[in-house]
């Protein structure tokens, strides 16, 4: 097991956000500035080591027919353990980031480590995962959060950094440019990926549409096959 | 707020997709084709409308009294994976052909964040059973609205071979889908 690897491999070889396009919901919904990326970010790398290290942690007592159920419960508790510190002590962020705290139990990111690493993995392991993907996902949600909130607000961090004469697009910040931008983001990813792997003379890397990327595809798709079966 | 105005802002001005960002997931990834988009936005109005009565009753009769609100988020999620659970049972008992078509999207459903996320916007705005209902309707009819008419778009951006290369697949369909959130747009003068 080498650490910095695992990390790497979560900030940048397999980003969360704009690698297998998971958790796709809080990115768009809280990337309207800078701070609330970061702080989004944050809560959902909290809830990532505790549940990543305690399913890692119970993995051998757990019968795989009632994995996900029981993901979900060890899931959700840490959501409400960390939905309760924000909201004692970051209430403006409590307040920013919304309805999009609790969801985080039904961020994808989180339920895709659980099954496709905390669940196969040692407890160390798994706590690198789950600093790696917090980071690649953080680090996506700033990014985001940085030029929407300049093209939107001519600010950063809060901050005016636009030059005088500057007419912010408020477009940008509202629906509409989170979609627009994440999908800009996303195919400059993919430029910067293509060109990575020539320089090492690698081939393609190669960009499945919608669920076939999401870690989970093989949980609903077994689910899906065996209902289909049934019926 | 009447609950007509309810009922259409949920659908058109707070479209649960396109403007609350809820559910993208299977927005994006079942997107591909008409049919099983579909079938996706039948599956979520039926369940999200169970769950809202659900997780409604819950939280008023169970949670409220005994003062443990804020096990909110994890009673939640309890409540709409067993229903998820109970719907696929009873479907598959009840009405084989619609389970054969719907069956395959439940347990894809568990993990929407639309669902939960209805349910906490029904709790946070103290809406009644009946407003509850209506508000779940209408949010979920939005999202069968949005998501057909994404998958249309997107067969026929899949055809178009002008499409640079690192742009296919996602990329293009975030972009469509601003686009179509800018139109939805329009609609914002509609409800007071």
């Amino acid at each position: 097991m080498n650490p910095f690897k695992i990390i790497k491999n979560g900030i940048v070889n397999e980003n969360p956000t704009l690698v297998q396009c998971i958790g796709l919901c809080p990115t768009l919904a809280v990337s309207t500035s800078a701070i609330n990326g970061i702080g989004m970010g944050i809560a959902a790398t909290a809830v990532l080591l505790g549940s990543n290290m305690a399913v890692s942690a119970i993995r051998k007592f757990v019968p795989e027919e009632i994995r996900i159920p029981i993901f979900i419960v060890v899931i959700a508790g840490f959501v409400t353990v960390v939905q309760l510190l924000i909201s004692g002590f970051a209430p403006e962020l409590d307040k920013s980031l919304g309805i999009f705290i609790p969801l985080i139990v039904v961020n994808c990111i989180i339920l895709a480590r659980a099954e496709a690493f905390a669940f196969k993995n040692g407890v160390m392991a798994s706590l690198f995962d789950g600093i790696g993907m917090g980071l690649g996902f953080t680090i996506a949600l700033t990014a985001i959060g940085v030029v929407r909130e300049f093209l939107g607000n001519g600010t950063a961090f809060g901050a005016v950094v636009s030059p005088a004469g500057f007419q912010p697009a408020l477009l940008v910040i509202l629906a509409p440019g989170g979609f627009i931008t994440l999908g800009i983001t996303m195919a400059l990813f993919r430029r910067y990926q293509h060109w990575s792997a020539s320089r090492h003379g690698l081939d393609e890397p190669r960009h499945e549409a919608g669920c076939v990327t999401c870690a989970m595809a093989d949980a609903c798709a077994a689910l899906g096959r065996k209902e289909g079966d049934k019926a | 707020m009447s609950l007509l105005s309810l009922f259409l802002g949920a659908i058109f001005v707070n479209n649960i997709l396109l403007s609350r960002f809820l559910g993208c997931c299977p927005f994006l990834g079942v997107s591909t084709k008409s049919e099983t988009a579909k079938g996706m936005g039948v599956a979520v109005i039926f369940v999200l409308v169970m769950a809202a009565i659900m997780t409604h009753l819950a939280y008023r009769y169970v949670l409220v009294p005994l003062r443990i609100e804020y096990l909110y988020t994890l009673s939640f999620i309890l409540i709409i994976a067993a229903l998820v659970q109970f719907v696929e049972l009873a479907l598959k008992k009840i009405n084989p052909v619609l389970y054969k078509s719907l069956g395959i999207f439940l347990p894809l459903i568990t993990t929407n964040c639309a669902v939960l996320g209805v349910a906490v916007i029904n709790m946070n705005e103290n809406y009644t059973l009946i407003e509850s209902i209506v508000n779940a309707l209408g949010s979920s009819i939005g999202f069968l609205l949005a998501i057909v008419l994404m998958a249309g778009i997107r067969e026929r951006i899949n055809d178009n071979e002008d499409v640079p290369k690192c742009l296919r697949g996602l990329p293009i369909a975030l972009v469509t889908a601003g686009l179509m959130s800018i139109a939805f747009m329009g609609f914002t003068g509609i409800i007071k």
